[in-house]
């Protein structure tokens, strides 16, 4: 049961299967609708889809703005999603840690028990 | 499983809104009492992977795809909390970059997708794991069933929202049973996923997998709750 490779190793071997992923398999992904928009088509709620508010953004449908090659542009999006995901949510952990930390170590207005 | 806007009315995603926030709100409270440094680098890369997996769609039943939700996965790895927060912010990028996943739908999307798998299927998970061997060959079999589990509850629970306030008129039986059919597929590939991910994970690092805590003995870091699970 012991750990059998460092954390910075692992860590570093995870991001490097999320990034391979999202720029050399992600541009095979299938492009058949998924589960719920196949059952709008077919059961006919599809019309009801709005418009995204966001359609304008550069990367708006994992593609990148002004890149013409389908592929490189579906994984660019994905280099730049798995970044930013990792970014977000190594940041947000780390202040929710020290927001526990604070909380174990008594303070006032939490109820960590 | 990304509702766009407009499928779901307002009334119902603003009371969906209110029901993730309250989620989410909870699952920051519980995740500060957890996360150890390990954990934060953990719960980064797990939010990560699950980014970089959605966006491989796998051909299911005659022209329908579908992709991992990673609810159960992340559960299983982090904790339903941290887990419930990894999915979160993946859909929240999601639907800020790259306009997958509609904004006033974010609501309906985080219970479904982060929510109801992380907690639901987590629940699953531990049910499974009751009648399942105690090694890592019972986590992964677990977690692998779990994760697909978890995909047809988030099918049900976005028919639900159809039959609360859902628009084009079509009858909840018809929805009910389009969405579960082809989420019992797409559940398939989900814990396929899900199973070789924990079984990766615990082949490198069995003291990082949540869900697999309790078969962690005599680890010098083995968090002293679970020490006496041995009888």
């Amino acid at each position: 049961m012991k750990a059998r490779v460092g954390l910075g190793v692992f860590i570093g071997i995870g991001l490097l299967v999320a990034f391979s992923l999202a720029f050399f398999v992600s541009p095979q992904a299938s492009s058949k609708p998924d589960g719920l928009n196949k059952v709008a088509i077919d059961k006919g709620f599809s019309d009801e889809e709005k418009a995204h508010s966001l359609d304008g953004v550069p990367t708006a449908g994992y593609g990148v703005e002004g890149v013409d090659n389908d592929r490189l542009s579906t994984g660019l999006a994905g280099l730049i999603g798995v970044t930013v995901t990792f970014a977000l949510a190594g940041g947000l952990f780390l202040v929710v840690r020290r927001a526990g930390r604070v909380g174990r170590h008594g303070a006032p207005n939490t109820s960590a028990t | 499983m990304h509702v766009p806007d407009g499928f779901i009315d307002a009334g119902t995603s603003v009371g969906a809104g209110a029901m993730a926030a309250g989620g989410v709100g909870v699952s920051l409270r519980r995740a500060g009492q957890v996360l150890d440094e390990k954990r934060v680098a953990l719960a980064g890369l797990t939010a990560a992977f699950i980014f970089a997996v959605q966006m491989l769609n796998f051909p299911v039943a005659s022209g329908t795809s579908g992709h991992l939700l990673g609810g159960v996965l992340a559960a299983v790895l982090v904790g339903p909390y941290v887990g419930a927060l990894c999915v979160t912010v993946v859909l929240v990028v999601q639907a800020m970059l790259f306009a997958d996943g509609g904004l006033s739908a974010l609501g309906l999307n985080v219970l479904n997708m982060a929510l109801v798998t992380a907690f639901g299927g987590y629940g699953l998970f531990l049910l499974l794991r009751r009648v399942l061997p105690k090694t890592h060959g019972g986590v992964v079999v677990a977690s692998g069933i779990a994760g697909g589990l978890g995909v047809v509850l988030a099918s049900i629970a976005f028919t639900i929202e159809y039959a609360i306030g859902g628009t084009g008129g079509v009858s909840v039986s018809t929805v009910a049973g389009a969405m579960v059919g082809v989420h019992v597929l797409i559940g398939i590939g989900e814990g396929v996923i899900t199973a070789l991910t924990v079984s990766a994970v615990l082949a490198a690092r069995p003291d990082l997998v949540w869900g697999a805590r309790d078969l962690v003995s005599a680890a010098p870091d083995a968090e002293p709750v679970l020490v006496g699970e041995a009888a």
